[in-house]
């Protein structure tokens, strides 16, 4: 074990011992997510490098200080990807903190999330003990599968040393649509498509226009296009569009003034044929329909009901009090189990205190 | 806090259950079960004594048949006032004993939770209860062009229930995933008698990742209730390639070179020899009988991106070395190419009164040496193996073939696959793809996993089942059972492969 794994071992203890909270932290580009950070800061940033990549295998183990940027540079040299398709975001964020926050981009209903393509992970607990879950391998259901369960526990089960993820191949051909229609329309299309052997890979619906891109083999897209009409977008347009979207600083995630006008972003994850949310602000809809980014200034019970009557739970994304539910609340059964899952990792309860539920 | 202290972890130490009352507990059971729902006369327990790993068998005290979720509650209450272990039961087709009854247990049977509750072809989902088959599903959603991904060789027969219960894959979960990539929601109930609903119709859901966490937890953490699906759609068209090596190591890299060509097929397995010439003899499928090892590789999506594809896979195999290949013409031919390999279980069956299958899963790029290595093995046992290989996604199936009549043939087999299981993992793999530990690879999870992290497993069990009696004794050794097997491995006096490098 290194030097430094070593000292964070000792780190952890001390403050185990000492009932110090813990902030993790890798880039920082997330600290606005969730409730607030609390705590002494732990940098794991120095952690860093890619342990293995075996372009055949599908695989790569990185160490969690690793920044993404570099990350997705070696993947792209394979003509290789993150599937979830992960923002590029500056040059800080690390893959810890992608794992931690557990968020997938525009890709997900068509690939699968980021926990889809988690395999393993190293951490530290919160007892100072390094434990391995998972492997390198597709398949494996040796013990409980640990490692998807720390994808998108922002930090409160352990701190992430190294994750081992799938990788795929990049599609050789991509191209995008655009095409105008209604809210409950775009909402009917996509659904209808989804049951269809179609190559979509992401969805965006907002402003009376939804745009589609289609990625997969020449002559399946070249088909798709001439089946879903509408018009095709010129391919650098396209890639600015999704990368807007997936990096959110597409105008519609613009968080100048959320505040001072009372105004939220929610992230609304409902089932993809949930009908038209009927709430006041400015909406998109991404992930066929299964996604629903919404500003507004409706209050956080009249969004948690109307999502949770649809269905799905409601996330407040940005804006509002840190110190309230971030988080859609969970049923008390459920609470219990992650009381004590967090105390299984965590007895101390020293790491991201808070940070996603109150006594978590 | 100070962790030298820390109380044991209930399930850590075995637990004696001997003191349950069978008399005791028929009369509670009775108490909140209508009558035809409960079992205890030996004759009637004979059938329920072990799964599809039938080496182990074990009678139950009681087997209970509920037709409610109100039932089930019911029994896990009163198991749980009276300290009762609890084994859930699917089709009993699972290949690792996880529904071996206990012996001072109730077997809780699911197979009268039947039904498709609903199939909604506009989302896509269909919500059914554990108890359905798994082709019943795809069968169901067949007529709106949808099918359930997830296709075990045993879909005819396996559960739901037990699917998720094992995370099980099929030929296609290469590119359709696993049990647990297709799956929105579990509704279940604890030990506690507490219902829980893991997941929702939409993508995720707020908090931890339960949905992950009990898929795949054979039976130890909730048993399970209700379970809602993801329907994929069928694609227009499939084709499977043949190709034929004359070489086992030329085959496994032909494997490695269509994943690095950028191919990911919708199927893609491997059979020895002997696995060929079994299969043939049986189902007559016309492989070729002269080739070292055959790989079959399916590509599916619409007719151009199919022929696209195929034309790459062809260039890749031929490149490889592939002495023959074959495209399958129609959608006979490409039945019969799958045909031996979903058979290759009845196979082995018929030429051998008894077989034996491991599970391991490796690094692709070592396909070729395991091989090798279990040739060697066939030689130090004395046994003959056969074998086919979800080759994709490095998933092993030997079929380890012996005589259960002749003694000392069993303990054979079984040191035969415990050193197959040992060297998956140490070639970087694990012991299990998708059957599962339950009883038969406990010991090696002893070499998988170190202490704490097993320590971390019982935690994570008790989370859900804090009095340690769902499912007690399988999957997650107790501290005992690794400390003998650990000594049974030093008497040897060796390691095994110390030459192999461990990651
Ligand atoms: C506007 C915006 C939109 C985004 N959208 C997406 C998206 O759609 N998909 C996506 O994947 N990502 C998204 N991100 C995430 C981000 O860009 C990075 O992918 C990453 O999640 C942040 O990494 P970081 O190192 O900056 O994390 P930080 O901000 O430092 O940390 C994030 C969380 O992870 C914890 N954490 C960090 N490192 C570790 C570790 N080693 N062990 C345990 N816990 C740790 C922290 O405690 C914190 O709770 C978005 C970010 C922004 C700003
Ligand atoms: C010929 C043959 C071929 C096979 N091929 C494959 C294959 O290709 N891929 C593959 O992955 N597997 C395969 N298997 C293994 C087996 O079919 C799977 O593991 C299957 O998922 C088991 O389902 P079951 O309903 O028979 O479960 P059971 O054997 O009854 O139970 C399996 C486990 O699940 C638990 N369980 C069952 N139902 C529930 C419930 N409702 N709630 C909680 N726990 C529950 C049990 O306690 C037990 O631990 C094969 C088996 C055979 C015999």
């Amino acid at each position: 074990m290194s030097d430094l794994i070593e000292q964070w071992q000792e780190r952890v203890r001390a403050a185990a011992a000492a009932g110090t909270a813990l902030q993790i932290r890798g880039g920082g580009t997330k600290a606005f997510y969730g409730r607030a950070p609390a705590g002494e800061l732990f940098d794991v940033r120095g952690h860093a490098g890619i342990v293995s990549y075996e372009p055949t295998e599908l695989v790569v183990t990185v160490r969690a200080g690793t920044p993404l940027a570099e990350l997705e540079a070696l993947l792209d040299d394979s003509r290789q990807m993150l599937a979830f398709e992960p923002p590029h975001f500056g040059a800080t964020a690390t893959i810890g903190g992608c794992v931690a926050a557990g968020l997938s981009g525009p890709r997900r209903a068509a690939a699968g999330a980021l926990r889809d393509f988690v395999l393993g992970v190293k951490i530290l607990d919160g007892r100072g003990d390094v434990l391995t879950f998972g492997g390198q391998v597709m398949k494996n259901v040796a013990g409980y599968d640990v490692s998807r369960l720390i994808a998108g526990s922002l930090g409160t089960l352990g701190v992430i040393l190294e994750v081992s993820l799938k990788v795929l191949p990049r599609p050789v051909a991509e191209a995008t649509l655009s095409l105008a229609m209604s809210e409950a329309e775009a909402i009917a299309r996509l659904n209808e498509w989804g049951g269809q052997p179609l190559p979509l890979s992401a969805s965006a619906w907002s402003d009376g226009v939804l745009n589609v891109r289609l990625s997969g083999a020449e002559a399946a897209v070249r088909a798709a296009l001439a089946r879903l009409g509408g018009e095709v977008v010129a391919a650098d347009a396209a890639d600015a569009f999704w990368g807007g979207l997936r990096e959110q600083t597409a105008d519609f995630f613009g968080d100048a003034a959320l505040d001072e006008s009372g105004t939220s972003l929610w992230r609304l994850s409902v089932p993809s044929a949930a009908a038209p949310l009927k709430l006041d602000g400015h909406q998109l809809i991404e992930w066929g329909g299964a996604l629903r980014w919404l500003r507004s200034t409706v209050a956080a019970e009249a969004i948690r009901e109307r999502t949770a009557a649809l269905g799905g739970h409601a996330t407040r994304f940005r804006g509002g009090a840190r110190d309230g539910q971030i988080f859609h609340p969970l049923p008390a059964p459920l609470m219990t189990i992650h009381r004590r899952l967090k105390h299984a990792f965590d007895p101390a309860g020293i790491f991201n205190p808070g940070r996603l539920y109150d006594g978590l | 806090m100070n962790f030298d202290a820390e109380a044991p972890t209930p399930g850590e130490r075995d637990v004696d259950f001997s003191a349950v009352d069978k008399v005791r507990l028929v009369e509670a059971l009775a108490r909140v079960l209508p009558a035809g729902a409960l079992m205890y006369d030996p004759e009637d327990l004979r059938p329920y004594e072990c799964d599809g790993l039938s080496a182990y068998r074990q009678l139950p005290l009681i087997v209970a048949l509920p037709t409610s979720e109100e039932q089930v509650v019911a029994i896990l209450r009163t198991c749980s006032a009276m300290r009762v272990p609890v084994v859930a039961r699917g089709a009993g087709t699972g290949l690792s004993g996880g529904a071996l009854p206990h012996a001072h247990g109730v077997v809780l049977s699911l197979a009268r939770f039947n039904r498709i509750l609903q199939l909604d072809p506009h989302a896509r989902t269909a919500v059914v209860q554990p108890g359905v088959r798994n082709l019943a599903i795809s069968e169901a959603a067949a007529p709106h062009g949808l099918y359930y991904a997830p296709d075990p060789s045993s879909q005819i027969a396996c559960t739901i229930g037990g699917n998720v219960a094992e995370n099980s894959g099929g030929v296609h979960c290469l590119k359709y995933g696993l049990t647990v990539h297709n799956l929105l929601r579990v509704r279940g109930v604890t030990i506690e008698g507490e219902i829980v609903e893991i997941g929702n119709h939409a993508l995720d859901a707020p908090g931890y990742d339960l949905l992950a966490l009990v898929t795949g937890s054979e039976g130890m953490l909730a048993v399970i209730t209700e379970v809602t699906v993801k329907l994929t759609p069928k694609p227009q068209l499939a084709q499977c390639v043949l190709a034929a090596f004359d070489d086992v190591i030329r085959a496994g890299n032909a494997v490695a070179e269509i994943i690095a060509a950028g191919i990911i097929p919708a199927g893609l397995e491997m059979m020895d020899q002997p696995a060929t010439a079994a299969v043939e003899q049986f189902v007559h499928a016309g492989y070729p009988l002269s080739a070292k090892a055959i790989l079959l590789c399916e590509s599916d999506g619409t007719p151009e991106e199919v022929a696209e594809e195929i034309a790459r896979v062809r260039a890749v195999l031929d490149a490889g070395g592939a002495t023959e290949i074959r495209v399958s013409r129609d959608e006979a031919e490409r039945m019969r190419f799958w045909a031996g390999r979903k058979a290759a279980f009845p196979a082995a069956g018929r030429i051998s009164p008894d077989y034996y299958c491991m599970d391991g899963t490796i690094p692709r790029k070592r396909l070729g040496e395991m091989l090798e290595a279990i040739q060697a093995m066939e030689r130090k046992h004395g046994l003959r193996c056969i074998n086919v290989f979800h080759a994709g996604d490095g998933n092993l199936h030997p079929l380890i073939l012996f005589d259960a009549n002749q003694p000392g043939e069993l303990a054979r087999a079984e040191e035969f696959g415990a050193e197959i299981l040992e060297l998956s993992v140490a070639l970087g793999g694990t012991i299990t793809g998708e059957h599962g530990v339950g009883i038969e690879k406990i010991n090696q999870m002893c070499s998988q996993f170190s202490r704490p992290e097993i320590t971390t497993f019982f935690r994570v069990k008790a989370a859900f089942d804090p009095a340690g009696l769902l499912n007690p004794g399988k999957a997650i050794p107790t501290l005992n059972r690794c400390a003998e097997y650990g000594r049974e491995r030093v008497s040897k006096g060796h390691v095994p492969y110390p030459d192999i490098p461990r990651f």
